[in-house]
Parts: structure tokens; C-alpha cells; sequence
């Protein structure tokens, strides 16, 4: 609780948005599948870190319960991701984005 | 309650008649259903001349929290025009007995979801209901003239849809700008955005979008385009839905909504909308005046009778107001009677050209006779119904500017020189090889037409009825402007 | 009890209009023969019961049968007005009405259309009597368009005939366009009045200024009316094609009752029509013009019923020249006669054209005295008649009109007087041609020759006694006469005479030598005719003959309806056809498929942003979010 609290609260968002711009720059410049739902998942932890600093800062546990929500259902996401991943390679033999663009116009 | 017997009556008619087979029974359960219904109009009319100013109301809590409530009721304006919803429904239902139409389960069906589709737009107390049965008219009405309809049907249906959709979608603009607008709790109820405050700029804005949607419907010139073809593809009962009910509408909706919500703004711009009327009513009658097709021919001189009934809701006087009113129905019955008749001699010769017809009166006596009725109807001749609308209209433009009521007086020369030249080439003259083996209507055909006769002749005699029921009504939406 | 017999006045048809018209297949001759007639003897009898103890029915004028149309402070009940004016006219509606059905009895025996033909008759006389009785312009508008109604069923009555149709629509569209007037007018009246009944709109005239605007264009609108209901200039043109229809249509609504029905509105509404000298003096023009037009147009033309059809116009234009110069009971009064004789030549006609196998052109007749000697003899009374030769009924009625406009203008005066000889002429050109000299129609036609039965017969006989003695009922002061007519219908014009400034009486020396003037000239014209087509042969041209300038014109009846059918119908069509080609479907409907077409347009240039490549999609959206929060922080 000390070393949390002692710690300034905007190192954490520093951090936490840099964590993000890496998310977001991954999934702009990566063309594997797997690296994109890499780089989101880490978008989305950012964010779950950044609930709990201020959940704890706050003294509020209800961001502490975001984050659980969060985390729960960026499994359930993660494991429909991955899963579409598997089907697309398994047509395509092929995690590259940019083969998937017969969907247009 | 007896409102909403009148709008869950024939929706359940319509969902049984899905599950009927043969086209014998679905015929007879559909005439019989229909006629049940107008009965129940009728009672409703009883009721509200016996114990009159109770409205019929019928009020339940629908989204509550958005103010949006299922009430339906009936002042004298829209029993007048569901009185003339169901008194035409079986009408249309017995002339189409001629023709066998495929899939008949599903085609009767459409017609009795349209008949509670109208039903609901001119019960509706309530905005928001006001506007969903509005919109579910339009879903039988394609269907029916997509389906069963003429050729290049897909694409006048099509356009008809989006035209009259994208003008609806203004009218929902309007009803929510309204709907905040109104003292809090906001609400849908009629009377909330009645008593909606709006500056003149919002007063312009919601007139706009209101005139452009009962515009399109109407239809008044210039939004008429997709009329006389919509009118000329559909199958017959599709034509006189759309002409003899559906679009009166557009002018009730006037009554209902623009007059009490916007008067400012439409005492403002009368003069133009009156101008836009008025050459519609020219136009349009000039243009029939060389109509090939019979059925176009009807439907551009609906387009100036119609053009005339939107003149008189604009001059914002009780004469033209209770002319437009009678006239509406007068209107339905007439165009229901001629679409009668001419679907009848299509049916019987195949054509519905002018040119290809001629001499069918010596073949075909009594549907001379019946035509003829409709057709002065349709003139305006006195002691016919239409006399009696358009004189109250025209005395109410008079009032309002003479010069307005003598370009609109156009419209007794014009309708007679159209229709006269219709009648005299279709069943005057010498018999041609497509007239030459027609047979006379049967007893069971004429029976459709009786009961438009006996209207026809009822209003031009004594309208004292219809115009009484009214009265008090046209009164009070006026009293708005007065206001 | 007066109520009913009021009331049933107009029932009578009504219900004769019902049996035939509902039972037209099933009735037998015989009894529509009786029915037809005879509902409009009841009528007439009522007429005569009402008329002989007219003080007992005018106690209280205007009797109310039901509320018709009620709006807020517009009350138009259904009402009859009994007055003078109105029993005047409603004897001779069912008096010359029943006498021309019995005559049709006759004429349309042979004809397959028999039942249809008396339930539109009967149905005519019905509307002709609510436009007499009517209490109000309403009513009376509803039998002025009734009238209009049955004149183009009647009309039309042969539709096999494509020609004949065309002649019935023309009848109806120009008498409509009369009727715009006429409607116009009623609601200028309402809106001035604040009523549409003849005794409050009179009542409240009364107090009028003389000339003001609004009675000056109220008078001009329902003059409109007028002009296309009694066929003036310059919506005469239908008359004379309306003697498409039978015989004793032409003699019943297109001579005797229907066409008059404007100069009886004009003398209805005297009081408006005093308080705008403006109107009068235009209605005298009018009147004046189409009486010497229509008769020159008479002189040349070949058909027999075309002739009795111009001077029909021409002497209905003399009415209105009698309604200009504010004398009303003269222009009453020879509307009255006028029912008498021309009733009686037209069915004198009508035998002829009975006898002759359908024939109409007078150049195909002749010689017809000896073989039809009793219509020989009624035409004869009826020329008499309408040539003015005392002391024939014709003779008076013209008489009174030509010495008020005498007192009025003696240019208008003049210019009438040449209208009369020119009536002289043209109908006695008519009984030579016919009746004098040799027969000049085929064989058959001479062995088809026969004298009518008496059904037709006997209508001739007493309408010809009419025509010969109805003059009696306004015998001027000059002949020691007791003008009962103008008594009679003094209170109806009492108000109106009471605001006019009454002419300067003429001294009876001067009546004399008017009378001899108008009478020489007649007599001359009657010596010229005879003189032209019986002593000489010259008078008879084939179809096709060149002709110089002015009779050229004046047998092309100055080609009026060439004229219209470049002015108005034609351009019509064009219009027509250019607004529904060019403006509805080039313009506007393409304006319509346009705003249509953008969005299509729109959709399929925008739809190539949609590349497939999901990398530029998240950088799309990526940099949108990024735009979305900048702008937030911007404002």
C-alpha cells in the first residue's frame, strides 16, 4: 500500500500511456494477426493498470471491480480472437493481415 | 375500447387469414371480417353522437418513462375518416373478387394489415403512435403493388417507398424536435405537443419538415412524380388503398398536426404553399386532358382534386375546413368508384388505353350507368357528394383571396373537359373489335357499387351528418390559430 | 297543405326520372308514354292551382323543405321561392314542357332508346323547376348544372355518333365554363351579403350606393353564367351544334326553357342588376350584338334546325338587350312568347324532318304545303310570330323591347330594328324553301311523304294557338290593352324600378310611327324573300359553290369555331402535351430521380475508401479517435 501510494500518480499515467501508444503503434504497423491481439491485450492491461492506480489512489474499490470485469472479458475476447486467427490460417495458411482483403467495395 | 377493437380486429382477422388454403373461404372470411369491422365503425359512430365529446378513448402505458402511451381515440375528424376506411376495405375486397389474384391468403392478408394501419393513423392521440402506424402503412402498400402489380413494378414501387420514406423521416424529425420542446415531463400525448412553446425560427423548421412529408403523401405539386405511375402499376385494389385512403392521410395529418403545432408558420407561408396548390390543380388537369391510360388519367385528376383539398386546409377557415374534410371522403368514394369501374373494363377487354376502347355503353349498360355516377361525382355536379366539398372549399379560398378561388374554380371547367372525353371515348360511339364481345357487369359486381351510389347521392343530398360531426372539431383545431 | 303542393311540383318528374331511368329495360312503351307525360301534367296542374291562388302561396314566398349545407354562419336550406316571377316560369316549363312530351310520344316511337329518352327528359324538367324555384343561388345553381346535365345527355342521346358526342361535350364545358361565373358570383354575393338568399341579398341591396364595385362585379360574374347558359356571344357556339340531339330536345331545352334560364336569373336579380348601370349597359351590348350576329348567320345556312338555332340566339340576344335597357318585363315577356313560337318550329320542324326521312337541308325540301298541310299551317302562325306581324304574340314582346331601347338609345334602337327585318327574312327564307314551290328531294323521300299522326299534330295545334294569342297577356296601354303581365310581375321588379330613373316616356305618336317603320321593314324583307326564293331560283347553291368575301363568311358563320378550335383548342393540347413531356418528365420527375441518383452516385464513389486492408482501416479509426479528442480539447 506504501510503495503504491508513495509513488506519484503520474508516473503512472506516464507509463501507463506510453503501455498504450506501444499497444496502438503495434497494431498499426504489425501485419501478423497474433502481434495486433498481442499489441490490444496490452492496450487493454494499460488501461486495467491505470483503474487500479486510481482505484487505490482514490481509496475507491470499484475500479479494483472494473478491472476484474475488464480482465474477464478480455479472455473471453482473447480466446474468440485467437480462435479466429486458427480459422483464418487454417483457409489461408497465413496470419498476414493484409492477405485478408477480399472483403471490399 | 371500441378504438381499439377497431385497429386489433382486423389485425387479427389479417394473421388468421395467413392460415387459410383455398382462395373460396379466404374470399369469404375476409368480406365478412371487413364488413364486421365496419360495423364496429359504425357503433363507434353511434356511440360518439349519442355520448358525444367521450373521444372513445383508449389509453395504456406503453415506454412510460419516454412519455410515449398507447392512446387511441376518435374526435369527429378522424371517425369521418375511419368511417370511410371501413366502409371502402370491403368494397375494394368485393370488387376484386374478379380477378384471381395468386396467393390470395397473403394478398387479403396485406390488405386488412393496410386497413389497420389507417386505422391506427387516424386514431392515434399520440405522436410517436401517430408516426409507427404512418410508417406501417407503407409495408402492405409495397408489398401489395411490388407483388401483384404491373410492369416496371419493382422500380415505381421502389421509388414510391423511398419517396414517401425519406418524407416521413422529416415528419419524425419534426415529432421529436416537438416532442422537446414540450413542458416537462416531456411527452407524446397529442395535447403535450399541442401546447409545445416554439420560437418562429422552430415554428418554420417543424412546418418545413411536416409540409414536405403530408406533401409527398398528398400528393402536391411538385412531389407528385410518383403518383400516376404508382397508381397505374398497382393491381386495382392497390390503386384505390392508395388513392381513395392512403392519402388522405397526408391531409389529416395537416389537420391534426400542422395546423394546432404550426399555424404561425403556416398563415406565413399560405400564400406560397396555396400557389403551389393551385398550380397543381392546373397543372395536373392539363396534363389528364391528354392521358392515354385510364387509370393515369384518374390519377392526375386526383392529383388536382387532391391539390384542391390542400388549398382549402391552408386558408385556415371553417368553410374551406369542413369543405376539405367532406371532400376527403367524397374523394375516396369517387376515385374508389371510377378504379372500380375501370378495372372492371380492363378485366373485360384487356385494355386500358382510350384510344382502343369505345361504344361500351351499348354492351354495357349498367357500367355505363354506374360510370357515369362516379363521374359527376368526380365533376362536382350538386346534389353529388363532390358539389358539396368543393363549393365549401372554394367558397373558403374565396374568402381568402379571389383570385386563389377563381384559378382553383379552373378545376369545374377542366375535370369536365377530361372526363367527359374520357367517357365519351371509352363508352360512347360505335363498338371496335376489342368492345365488340363485352359483357354487361354481373349483379354480383354491381353490388360493389351500390353502396358508393348511395354515399354519392347521401352527401350531395344532405351532408348535414357528416358535416355535424365534424363541425365542432374543425372548430377546435381552428380555435388554435386563433389563438 | 300549400307546402305540399309546392313540393310536389318538382316530385313529380323526380319520381317519372326514377321509374324510367331504374325500370329502362323492363317498362313497356305504352306506359312510359303515359308516365312520361303525365308526371309533368301533374306538374302542371299544381302549377295552375298554385297560379290561380297565387295570393294564398306569395303570403309567405319562400317555402323550406330541409337544412341543406350548414357551416357556421353559411345556412343554405333547401327552399322554393313562389312568386310572379317564378309561377310565370313554372307555366311555361311544364305547360310547353308537357305539351313538347306528348309530342315526343310521337316523335320517338320508332326509337330504341324510348325509356331512356322521357327519364331524361323528365329529369330535365326536374331540374329546370328547382332552378326556377329555388330560393337561393344555390338551388338554383343546382338546377342550372342539372340543367347542363340533361341538355348534354340529350344531346348526346344518339352516342353511337361520335359527332353528336363532341356537339353534347362542347354544350357542357361551355356551359361550365358559365357556371364558373355563376359560382364566382354566388360567393361574392356571400361574402358581400353574408347570405346566399334571394329575399336577405335583396333585402339588404336595397341600401346599396348605385355603381358600387362589388355589385358591378357581382352582376359582371353571374352575367358569365348567363352568357353560357343562354348561349350569347361569345359562347354562343354550342347552341347550334346542339341540334345533334332529337327534335323535341331542341324544342324543349335548346328553344323554350334551358337557354332562357339566364335571362330569368338576370330579372331574378333585377335589384343587383339596377345598382350597376355598368353591367346593364354591357348586358345591352352583348344582347345586342349576338341578336344581328346570330341573325346574319341564319340567313345563309342550309339546315333547317341550324336556322331555328341561330334565331334562337338572336332572339335570346334580344332579351338580353331588353334585360340591358332595364325591361325586365319585357325581356319576360318575350321569353314567354318566344317558348310558344319557337317551341312550335322547332316541332314543326321536327315534322317536317319526321316526314322527310330524317332529311334537315332546305334545299332538299319544297313543295311541302300541300303534303304536311297542318304543319304547314302552324309553321305558317309560328313564322308570323317571330317575324313581328301583328297581332301575333311575337309581334308585342318585340314591340315592348324595341320601344324601351328606343327610349334608351336610338342607335341601339336602329341596330335592333335591322336584327328584326333580318329575322323577317331568314324565316320566311325557311317556309318558302321548305313548304312553297316543287319538291326537289329524292323519290323515295316524295313516296315516303305523310302528314305526322295527331300525337305530333296536335302539340303544333296548340302551341300554334299560343304562339298566335299569347301576346294577349301584355297588350299595351297603345292598344288599349291592360299590360296584365306588367302588373303581375310588378312586385317582383318594384324595388328595382323604385332605384332607376324611369326613361323619359315616348308620346304614343311616336310608338306609332316606331311600329310602322319596324313593320315596313318587315314587311319589305317578307316581299324580298318571296321574291327571291319563290319567284326566282337563284336562292339555292350546292355545298360546294365559291362564294365572294361576305357571304363566304357569313356562311362559314365567320368561322368562330375555327377560330376557337386555333385559339384555345389547340394550344390546350399543346399545352398539355408539353407539360406533361417536357416539364413532368424531363423536369420534374427527373429532378426527383436526380436527388435519387446522387445518393447512388454518392455511395458508389465512396464505397473505394473500403479497401480491405485492415491495417488502414485501424489507422482511420485510430486517427479519428485522436481527431475526436483534439477537437475536445480544443473546445
Amino acid at each position: 500500500m506504501n510503495t503504491l501510494s508513495s509513488i506519484p500518480i503520474h508516473y503512472y499515467l506516464i507509463f501507463c500511456s506510453l503501455l498504450f501508444s506501444i499497444g496502438v503503434i503495434g497494431v498499426l504497423i504489425k501485419r501478423n494477426a497474433l502481434v495486433i491481439l498481442m499489441s490490444i491485450e496490452l492496450m487493454i492491461n494499460s488501461i486495467n493498470l491505470l483503474l487500479a492506480a486510481f482505484s487505490a489512489y482514490n481509496n475507491d474499490p470499484s475500479g479494483q471491480i472494473f478491472v476484474f470485469f475488464i480482465m474477464v472479458v478480455a479472455a473471453a475476447e482473447v480466446a474468440i480472437g485467437l480462435a479466429i486467427v486458427v480459422l483464418i490460417y487454417r483457409t489461408t495458411h497465413s496470419i498476414d493481415i493484409n492477405v485478408l482483403n477480399k472483403l471490399k467495395w | 375500447m371500441l378504438t381499439i377493437i377497431l385497429i386489433l380486429l382486423p389485425l387479427a382477422l389479417s394473421l388468421i387469414t395467413l392460415t387459410l388454403k383455398s382462395e373460396k373461404a379466404v374470399r369469404q372470411y375476409v368480406l365478412s371480417g371487413s364488413v364486421i369491422e365496419f360495423g364496429v365503425a359504425v357503433a363507434a359512430f353511434i356511440q360518439y353522437k349519442t355520448s358525444c365529446h367521450c373521444n372513445l378513448l383508449f389509453t395504456a402505458d406503453w415506454l412510460s418513462t419516454l412519455g410515449v402511451s398507447l392512446k387511441f381515440g376518435m374526435d369527429g375528424i378522424s371517425l369521418l375518416m375511419v368511417m370511410l376506411t371501413t366502409f371502402l376495405v370491403p368494397v375494394i375486397i368485393l370488387s376484386s373478387f374478379s380477378h384471381s389474384y395468386s396467393k390470395p391468403a397473403v394478398f387479403y392478408s396485406l390488405i386488412l394489415l393496410m386497413e389497420m394501419a389507417l386505422v391506427g393513423v387516424f386514431t392515434a392521440f399520440d405522436g410517436l403512435m401517430f408516426y409507427i402506424f404512418w410508417e406501417l402503412t407503407l409495408i402492405p402498400a409495397y408489398f401489395i403493388c411490388a407483388v401483384w402489380g404491373g410492369n416496371d413494378r419493382i422500380r415505381i414501387t421502389f421509388k414510391f417507398f423511398i419517396y414517401t420514406f425519406v418524407g416521413s423521416l422529416f415528419m419524425l424529425v419534426a415529432l421529436i424536435c416537438l416532442y422537446f420542446k414540450t413542458p416537462l415531463p416531456h411527452s407524446f400525448d397529442y395535447h403535450w405537443l399541442y401546447s409545445a412553446v416554439l420560437t418562429p425560427a422552430e415554428q418554420a423548421w417543424i412546418f418545413a419538415a411536416f409540409f414536405l412529408a403530408f406533401a409527398i403523401k398528398i400528393p402536391i405539386f411538385p412531389f407528385h412524380t410518383w403518383q400516376p405511375d404508382t397508381y397505374t402499376t398497382s393491381p386495382a385494389p392497390g390503386s384505390m388503398l392508395l388513392a381513395g385512403i392512403m392519402l388522405k392521410m397526408g391531409i389529416y395529418g395537416m389537420i391534426r398536426w400542422m395546423v394546432p403545432v404550426c399555424h404561425n408558420a403556416m398563415q406565413l407561408y399560405a400564400p406560397f404553399i396555396i400557389t403551389l396548390a393551385v398550380i397543381g390543380i392546373v397543372y395536373a388537369s392539363v396534363i389528364a386532358i391528354r392521358q392515354s391510360d385510364m387509370k393515369r388519367l384518374v390519377a392526375y385528376s386526383s392529383i388536382a382534386h387532391v391539390g384542391l383539398i390542400a388549398a382549402g386546409v391552408f386558408v385556415l377557415n371553417p368553410y374551406a375546413m369542413q369543405g376539405a374534410v367532406i371532400q376527403m371522403v367524397s374523394h375516396g368514394i369517387n376515385i374508389v368508384g371510377l378504379f372500380i369501374a375501370i378495372d372492371m373494363i380492363e378485366k373485360r377487354t384487356g385494355s386500358r388505353v382510350i384510344s382502343e376502347l369505345g361504344g361500351i355503353a351499348t354492351k354495357a349498360p349498367r357500367l355505363a350507368v354506374v360510370f357515369m355516377i362516379m363521374m359527376l361525382g368526380s365533376i362536382a355536379l350538386p346534389l353529388t357528394n363532390g358539389f358539396i366539398g368543393e363549393f365549401l372549399l372554394l367558397l373558403g379560398i374565396f374568402e381568402y383571396s379571389k383570385v386563389f378561388a377563381a384559378i382553383a374554380g379552373l378545376t369545374i371547367i377542366f375535370s369536365a373537359v377530361y372526363m367527359l372525353w374520357m367517357y365519351q371515348r371509352t363508352m360512347l360511339g360505335k363498338t371496335n373489335g376489342i368492345t365488340e364481345e363485352m359483357t354487361d357487369i354481373t349483379w354480383t359486381e354491381t353490388v360493389a357499387f351500390i353502396p358508393l351510389v348511395i354515399m354519392i347521392f347521401w352527401i350531395g343530398l344532405s351532408p348535414r351528418l357528416f358535416l355535424d360531426v365534424a363541425l365542432p372539431d374543425v372548430m377546435t383545431v381552428l380555435d388554435y390559430v386563433r389563438l | 297543405m300549400m307546402d305540399y303542393i309546392v313540393f310536389l311540383i318538382p316530385v313529380f318528374p323526380l319520381l317519372g326520372f326514377l321509374i324510367l331511368g331504374l325500370g329502362y329495360r323492363s317498362i313497356p312503351k305504352k306506359l312510359t308514354s303515359i308516365v312520361g307525360p303525365g308526371t309533368i301534367l301533374l306538374s302542371f296542374i299544381l302549377t295552375l292551382i298554385v297560379f290561380f291562388n297565387f295570393h294564398q302561396f306569395t303570403n309567405s314566398p319562400t317555402h323550406h323543405l330541409f337544412p341543406w349545407i350548414s357551416v357556421g354562419p353559411l345556412n343554405i336550406p333547401f327552399a322554393f321561392l313562389i312568386d310572379p316571377l317564378s309561377i310565370l316560369m313554372l307555366l311555361v316549363v311544364t305547360g310547353v314542357g308537357f305539351v313538347i312530351h306528348v309530342y315526343s310520344v310521337g316523335y320517338m316511337k320508332e326509337d330504341p332508346g324510348f325509356n331512356r329518352f322521357f327519364a331524361y327528359m323528365n329529369l330535365f324538367v326536374f331540374s329546370m323547376l328547382l332552378l326556377v324555384m329555388g330560393a337561393n343561388y344555390p338551388i338554383m345553381f343546382i338546377g342550372w348544372e342539372g340543367v347542363g346535365l340533361c341538355s348534354y345527355l340529350l344531346i348526346g342521346f344518339w352516342f353511337k355518333n361520335q359527332e353528336y358526342n363532341n356537339a353534347a361535350k362542347k354544350a357542357f364545358i361551355m356551359n361550365r365554363i358559365g357556371d364558373l361565373g355563376f359560382l364566382l358570383g354566388m360567393f361574392l354575393i356571400f361574402t358581400t351579403f353574408g347570405s346566399m338568399s334571394f329575399d336577405q341579398v335583396f333585402a339588404q341591396a336595397k341600401s346599396m350606393p348605385v355603381g358600387s364595385p362589388v355589385v358591378v362585379a357581382i352582376t359582371l360574374l353571374l352575367f358569365v353564367g348567363a352568357v353560357g347558359k343562354s348561349a350569347q356571344i361569345p359562347l354562343y357556339t354550342w347552341l347550334p351544334d346542339a341540334m345533334a340531339g332529337p327534335t323535341p330536345v331542341s324544342a324543349l331545352i335548346h328553344a323554350a326553357t334551358m337557354v332562357t334560364a339566364g335571362v330569368y336569373m338576370i330579372a331574378r336579380s333585377n335589384i343587383l342588376y339596377v345598382l350597376a348601370p355598368a353591367t346593364m349597359t354591357v348586358i345591352g351590348i352583348t344582347g345586342l350584338a349576338t341578336a344581328i350576329f346570330a341573325a346574319s348567320i341564319a340567313i345563309f345556312q342550309n339546315d333547317i334546325k341550324k336556322i331555328l338555332a341561330y334565331s334562337t340566339i338572336s332572339q335570346l340576344g334580344y332579351m338580353f338587350v331588353g334585360l340591358g335597357a332595364g325591361a325586365f318585363t319585357g325581356a319576360m315577356f318575350h321569353l314567354t312568347t318566344h317558348a310558344f313560337f319557337k317551341a312550335l318550329l322547332f316541332l314543326g320542324a321536327g315534322s317536317v324532318i319526321h316526314a322527310m326521312g330524317g332529311e334537315q337541308d332546305i334545299r332538299n325540301m319544297g313543295g311541302l304545303r300541300s303534303k304536311l298541310p297542318k304543319t304547314y299551317w302552324t309553321f305558317l302562325v309560328g313564322t308570323i310570330a317571330i317575324a313581328g306581324i301583328p297581332p301575333l304574340s311575337g309581334f308585342f314582346s318585340k314591340d315592348e323591347i324595341l320601344l324601351h331601347l328606343y327610349e334608351h338609345s336610338v342607335v341601339m334602337w336602329a341596330i335592333a330594328v335591322m336584327g328584326a327585318l333580318m329575322t323577317a327574312f331568314y324565316m320566311f327564307r325557311l317556309l318558302y324553301l321548305a313548304f312553297f314551290k316543287n319538291f326537289r328531294g329524292t323519290d323515295e323521300q316524295l313516296h315516303h311523304l305523310h302528314e305526322s299522326p295527331s300525337v305530333m299534330t296536335t302539340p303544333l295545334m296548340i302551341l300554334a294557338l299560343l304562339a298566335a294569342v299569347g301576346g294577349l297577356i301584355n297588350i299595351p296601354e297603345l292598344f288599349a290593352g291592360g299590360s296584365w303581365l306588367s302588373s303581375f310581375l310588378a312586385p317582383v321588379f318594384a324595388d328595382g324600378a323604385a332605384i332607376s330613373l324611369p326613361p323619359v316616356p315616348v308620346s304614343h305618336s311616336t310608338e306609332w310611327m316606331l311600329i310602322a317603320v319596324t313593320l315596313a321593314g318587315c314587311i319589305a324583307m317578307i316581299y324580298f324573300a318571296f321574291h327571291r326564293f319563290v319567284k326566282q331560283d337563284n336562292g339555292l347553291q350546292p355545298d360546294g359553290t365559291q362564294r365572294s368575301g361576305v357571304v363566304r363568311l357569313l356562311s362559314g358563320k365567320y368561322f368562330i369555331d375555327e377560330l376557337y378550335d386555333l385559339l384555345i383548342s389547340k394550344p390546350l393540347l399543346w399545352l398539355s402535351r408539353f407539360l406533361h413531356e417536357i416539364v413532368e418528365l424531363r423536369f420534374i420527375d427527373r429532378l426527383v430521380n436526380g436527388a435519387g441518383n446522387i445518393v447512388v452516385w454518392t455511395g458508389n464513389t465512396l464505397r473505394y475508401i473500403q479497401t480491405g486492408n485492415v491495417g488502414f482501416y485501424m489507422f482511420i479509426m485510430i486517427l479519428g479517435i485522436i481527431l475526436i479528442l483534439f477537437f475536445n480539447i480544443l473546445i
